[in-house]
């Protein structure tokens, strides 16, 4: 039953997709909109699939999703153990609450001109940016899901002897890795934004960002600065839905036991 | 076994303090199974909790086995009352069994065995391989038992096991935390509110008064032969203690000759 809903979900979107590129196609092809603005949908689909066979745009590809990959494995080596300090450590949580507070609104693409600055090879730029982005979802669900920890659970294996750390092991850590997972996949689309947008601002030799930026000096630049985008759009969607099957295989207890419970 | 003296405890502080023991005494011979029974919030799961270390109680004393409670004590077991949360749902049944076993020093196969053998007791072989939340109710409570059993502690501790479990199951853990005792010299602290389910399963019950909680009846049960759950619950002795243990529990001044 639950495949056959999202089977007709896939579906239902396929053709939201379809409709919105028919209606731009024969929008164009009625001259309501002029190609120069707004190159025919068909000519974007057939540079989206001409770009799969071009090697150095998939050198670029390959480059942001390098950074991209390096910058989230970043983000979850330092964030979540510091997630799990300051969740268990109410008085040091207090005490670099108020930082937070004031570094989380600043908005990361701000931040690139001065990781330009700090950091002068442009892969450590990306993944200095990507880091400084990708944080706060993993910490603040890290936080949280500790938060939600059954004190129950955590009293039973207190009860046989375990001291705090194997408590923080082998309780905390599992009951708030669903939360962890979720934080990792919000973090991992932003990730993707923050590689592309400091390849636009700050350049370098490769990336899609790069790509793009290039394209944009040439006579049919804006079939391939849409082309890209399509790519861009269809790998975010892609690692998206490789996270949520991973964490539907892993975190069967979680979803499983949350259905029963209702 | 265990010594409990004047112990109480108070929790919070200033105007909003509540004071939930008003000084306990209390000994538990070894092998003894002890039930306490008290009306709702007399303190019940806060001696329990006391006497596993869980919290430290404002005042008094608690001694196992001469040794003076200020941690977990390492050879006690807690089978607790909301058997779904004492469970952890990401492992299958046979590890949430075997985990505590790693304190006693035991290597991964014969954590394994143990953990088999206590499942198997429990009638809960079948279910090694799955999870937690894939069973029953009151499977999942023997599985909890389970898990205690396998630790082999001298002292068991259980806050309202069979609270929220159907009449039937309830009976078959009672009877089942009858046999596992006979054949585990174990010492057993049993906490219900049932009065009926105390005398069926206690060597003595020890009730306890009204917030703050303090002993307000200490008998012992003298039924004869192996218990059953018809004909011991017939009995004339289950019937007088049953009734005693009642007027204890609503307060009332014991009169065992008015028992009739
Ligand atoms: N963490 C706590 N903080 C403040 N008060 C508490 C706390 N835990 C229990 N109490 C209070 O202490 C009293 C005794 O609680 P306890 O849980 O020991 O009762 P109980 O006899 O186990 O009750 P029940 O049969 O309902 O489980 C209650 O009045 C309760 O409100
Ligand atoms: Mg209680």
């Amino acid at each position: 039953m639950i495949s056959s809903v999202a089977g007709s979900r896939v579906l239902c979107g396929a053709l939201g997709v379809a409709g919105l590129l028919a209606a731009a196609e024969l929008a164009g092809r009625a001259g309501l909109v002029d190609p120069a603005v707004l190159p025919l949908a068909s000519t974007i689909l057939a540079r989206t699939v001409e770009l799969a066979t071009d090697g150095e745009f998939l050198a670029d590809v390959a480059a942001t999703m390098q950074a991209w990959a390096l910058g989230l494995l970043l983000t979850v080596a330092v964030t979540v153990p510091a997630g799990l300090a300051l969740g268990s450590l109410p008085r040091v949580e207090a005490a670099v609450r108020p930082l937070i507070e004031f570094l989380r609104p600043i908005p990361s693409v701000a931040l690139i001109p001065l990781a330009i600055l700090l950091f002068p090879d442009r892969l450590d730029m990306k993944i200095a940016v990507i880091f400084y982005a990708s944080c706060w979802p993993v910490l603040i669900n890290t936080m949280y899901g500790l938060l939600e920890v059954d004190p129950v659970a955590k009293e039973t294996l207190r009860s046989f002897g375990f001291g705090p750390l194997a408590v923080l092991w082998r309780v905390s850590l599992p009951s708030t890795a669903p939360f962890i997972a979720t934080g990792v996949r919000l973090a991992a689309g932003v990730a993707l934004i923050l590689a592309i947008s400091a390849e636009l601002i700050g350049g370098g030799s490769s990336g899609i960002g790069t790509y793009v930026v290039e394209a944009g000096s040439s006579f049919d630049g804006l079939e391939y600065i849409l082309a890209a985008t399509v790519w861009a759009g269809m790998l975010g969607i892609v690692t998206n839905s490789l996270f949520i099957g991973a964490e539907r295989r892993l975190f069967r207890w979680h979803t499983a036991r949350a259905e029963g419970a209702r | 076994m265990l010594e409990i003296s004047n112990l109480s405890h108070t929790y919070g502080s200033g105007p909003s303090a509540h004071t939930a023991l008003g000084g306990i005494d209390l000994s538990v011979a070894e092998g003894e199974l002890v039930c306490i029974v008290g009306p709702s919030g007399c303190g019940k799961s806060t001696l329990l909790r006391s006497v596993a270390g869980l919290i430290t109680p404002t005042g008094g004393r608690i001694l196992l086995k001469g040794v003076p409670v200020n941690q977990t004590p390492d050879d006690l077991a807690v089978v607790f009352q909301d058997y779904s949360r004492s469970l952890f749902p990401w492992m299958s049944v046979a590890d949430n069994v075997s985990l505590p076993l790693r304190r006693r020093g035991q290597d991964k196969r014969q954590r394994r065995e143990s953990a088999m053998d206590a499942l198997e007791q429990v009638g809960l072989a079948d279910a090694a391989a799955k999870y937690p939340w894939q069973l029953s109710g009151g499977m999942q409570q023997r599985v909890s038992i389970a898990r205690a059993l396998a630790y082999r502690p001298s002292l068991l501790l259980m806050d309202e096991p069979f609270g929220s479990v159907d009449a039937q199951t309830r009976e078959d853990l009672e009877d089942l935390t009858l046999r596992v005792r006979g054949h585990h010299n174990m010492t057993i602290l049993l906490i219900t509110h049932d009065i009926d389910e105390s005398v069926y399963v206690g060597d003595r019950v020890v009730v306890l008064s009204k917030s703050p909680g303090g002993i307000a009846g200490d008998l012992r049960v003298g039924l004869p032969g192996p218990r059953d759950q018809i004909t011991t619950r017939e009995h004339p002795e289950f019937v007088r203690l049953r009734a005693e243990v009642g007027r204890l529990v609503r307060g009332m001044r014991s009169h065992p000759a008015a028992a009739s």
